[in-house]
């Protein structure tokens, strides 16, 4: 089994070796699929071991597999898979930078490692690595607006995951008060040792601030639309889906440790600020959005809000459903960034007011785009749907009515903006009526379909899934 | 190594730290800025050696010797090189506030990371302790140079102060964090500062100066 702990990490790393050999065309040209499946399928084999009840590691415990490591490994390599399978670019397209193919291998590698480490410090040091692997993936285009975004995402994520670090820092001087300073979780979790509360209360406020920075929660999120919207499809997809996830991921780590020394109320503050802020934020500005990825960006930061909203409600049943909005987030917008990426490549543009009529002029790439948005809108038989509505009941059990009753309707103001520009998209007026009928996909639409599909299946599928999300969550120490 | 030498070099350094922060704000000299830079790795190396030698630690030394190679020769000799031949060096550049209003920011910044270093105290009376403050004005220094500084250049001093500020803190109340996770924090501040020394040369390209005023194109 350790086996499938170590890789991910090293397949991804050696792949990103490998494609640095301009040589390998065609290793170059597939390696971002080849990487996401061996994470995907490490993903699905280490949540079967977990399933059956073992704790995978490796390397002397440094990589440690529990259930929400498994289950987020599943999300990186599904989501990874959509967005670079779905990207794919035809082998006429012109030959991509030398850079790009090992970028977004490292990309997956740092994620992956980000995962299954047992450690706050390694995570962090993945996370930060990330930032790196991404910085030119946004300024690929190398146009003014390209490197604009670049230079303010670079600037803000270092300075925000900065001051992670300096949250576990802090958390580390607080364990040194332990038998062993240490900054593994399994470890604290297993000998809860006597921490300084004034200390940890210090460290988890700045860890959450930093790591909320990179999730693109408000107020903290201006990088976060600039670099979707620069970025080239797929690498949005792959930020939106996989990079925001596991920022997540490391605020519930973080959560998981402060909890049970400082009580849940400083973290609860935190996060039902955070959440209902970006819900407005992006509620004032999708209304008026005027360009196609942006808007989707925006939609990723209302869907971080929400799961801000699902931490700090705790307990299984937000957990649970906050995993599983991560999955079914991460497979739509990834999905619907790569649809982005074709619009821009048919139309030339993602100024909304210049795309009309899609549905009719180019079926290929308007129904995954409608279907993709109808999963992010949060409809049935999407999964978006019931982990929404989960995540609700759970806030308003939790005693955190009020603020529910905010967030809805800052949903439902999301939901008609969104829903209004979609369909300006999609049926509006045809400003070149006339053009002949297009309905080629102008990519492979395998990904999309699977991608979709399982979106709309996983709400139905009980049994081992939802086994594996309430393991998840008591591996957060979340009580019912 | 006796106690009062101990506290005695603590505060040397610390204080050496402290004050290159204070003239970073003040110069407004690129290039002065970056040997001030270099100076302030020097006395946070030589700080981690103190504590070294004080808890006998060989890591601790080691560790000393990587911040001495990264913050003292890699990281200014980057920023040197770059910046002459972007030729900002001659470049006096105007921030956003007068240099007496940042001089004044500082001291407010000073008083405010005695007061939030407070809860940190818990960890004993050791004179390391007592100088976490330190850390905590220089992370506040940077935020300000990172706000009020309109040059790609100076933003990366900032960011540089900043880090110094957290390993600072780092040192000073947890001998530093394990070596992995040092190793893995000194190579991606590596990695950052190169990045957007590659960012800033194609900015300077593609706009003719590194100014951040011109970066208005993106917004809602």
């Amino acid at each position: 089994m350790t086996v499938f702990v170590v890789l991910p990490v090293a397949f991804c790393l050696a792949l990103a070796v490998c494609t640095a050999v301009p040589q390998l065309g065609r290793l170059r040209r597939l390696s971002g699929i080849a990487a996401s499946a061996v994470v995907l399928v490490s993903g699905v084999v280490l949540v079967m071991a977990v399933l059956d009840g073992q704790t995978p590691t490796a390397l002397h415990g440094q990589l440690r597999v529990d259930a929400l490591s498994a289950f987020m490994l599943t999300v990186v390599g599904s989501v990874g898979l959509t967005a670079t399978w779905g990207g794919l670019e035809p082998r006429s397209a012109p030959r991509t930078t030398a850079s790009y193919p090992t970028l977004v291998s490292l990309f997956l590698g740092a994620m992956s490692l980000a995962v299954l480490a047992d450690n706050m410090g390694v995570l962090w040091v993945a996370v930060e690595a990330t930032t790196i692997a991404t910085a030119f993936l946004v300024g690929h285009h190398r146009n003014r607006r390209s490197l604009e975004a670049a230079w303010k995402y670079v600037v803000l994520a270092s300075v925000g995951v900065a001051i992670a670090f300096f949250g576990i820092v802090l958390l580390y001087a607080a364990t040194l008060s332990a038998e062993e300073p240490t900054l593994s979780w399994s470890l604290l979790d297993a000998t809860r040792p006597p921490l300084d509360p004034s200390l940890v209360r210090v460290a988890a406020a700045l860890a959450i601030l930093g790591f909320a920075t990179k999730a693109g929660l408000a107020p903290m999120h201006s990088w976060l639309p600039d670099a979707h919207s620069q970025a080239p499809a797929p690498v949005s997809g792959l930020m939106s889906g996989v990079l925001l996830s596991v920022a997540f991921y490391a605020i519930l780590r973080v959560q998981a440790i402060a909890v049970p020394v400082i009580g849940p109320e400083l973290m609860r503050g935190m996060l039902v600020t955070a959440g209902l802020l970006s819900l407005a934020v992006a509620a004032a500005l999708i209304l008026q959005q005027r360009d196609l990825k942006r808007m989707l960006a925006y939609s990723s930061i209302e869907h971080m809000g929400l799961l801000a909203l699902a931490a700090a409600a705790g307990g299984v049943l937000a957990v649970s459903a906050a995993l599983l909005h991560v999955l079914g987030h991460g497979l739509a917008k990834s999905s619907t960034f790569v649809v982005s990426g074709r619009i821009l490549a048919t139309e030339g543009t993602t100024s909304m007011a210049d795309i009309r009529g899609l549905l009719t002029r180019r079926p290929g790439v308007a129904v995954p785009f409608l279907a993709g948005m109808v999963a992010l809108l949060g409809l049935p038989p999407f999964s978006l749907f019931f982990s929404e509505v989960a995540i609700v009941v759970a806030g308003v059990q939790r005693g955190l009515t009020w603020v529910m009753a905010v967030a809805v309707a800052l949903m439902l103001v999301l939901f008609a903006s969104l829903a209004r520009h979609s369909a300006a998209l999609m049926f509006g007026e045809d400003p070149a009526a006339g053009v002949p009928v297009d309905g080629a996909a102008h990519g492979p639409r395998l990904p999309l379909v699977i991608a979709l599909g399982a979106t709309a299946v996983i709400g139905f599928v009980a049994g081992p899934f939802s086994t594996v999300l309430a393991r998840a969550a008591d591996v957060l120490g979340a009580t019912p | 190594m006796s106690d009062s030498v101990y506290a005695q070099l603590v505060g040397l350094f610390g204080g050496v730290l402290l004050l290159c922060a204070v003239l970073i704000v003040w110069r407004r000299s690129i290039s002065a800025e970056v040997r001030l830079l270099a100076v302030q790795g020097g006395a946070l190396a030589a700080l981690v050696a103190v504590l070294g030698v004080r808890e006998g630690s060989a890591e601790l030394l080691v560790v000393a010797g990587i911040v001495l190679t990264l913050k003292v020769v890699v990281l200014p000799g980057m920023l040197s090189r770059a910046v002459a031949q972007h030729g900002a060096a001659l470049r006096e550049e105007t921030p956003l506030i007068n240099t007496t209003t940042s001089l004044l920011a500082l001291s407010l910044l000073t008083i405010l990371a005695f007061l939030v270093s407070r809860p940190l105290l818990v960890l004993g009376d050791d004179p390391a302790i007592a100088a976490v403050p330190v850390g905590i004005a220089l992370v506040l220094y940077g935020f300000l140079v990172l706000a009020t500084r309109r040059h790609a250049f100076s933003q990366l001093i900032g960011f540089l102060v900043l880090d110094n500020g957290i390993g600072t803190v780092a040192f000073l109340t947890a001998g530093g964090v394990p070596l992995v996770v040092e190793l893995g924090a000194s190579l991606d501040v590596l990695l950052v500062v190169l990045i957007l020394q590659v960012l800033t040369a194609r900015i300077s390209t593609e706009f003719g100066d590194a100014d951040l005023d011109d970066l208005t194109e993106l917004r809602d």
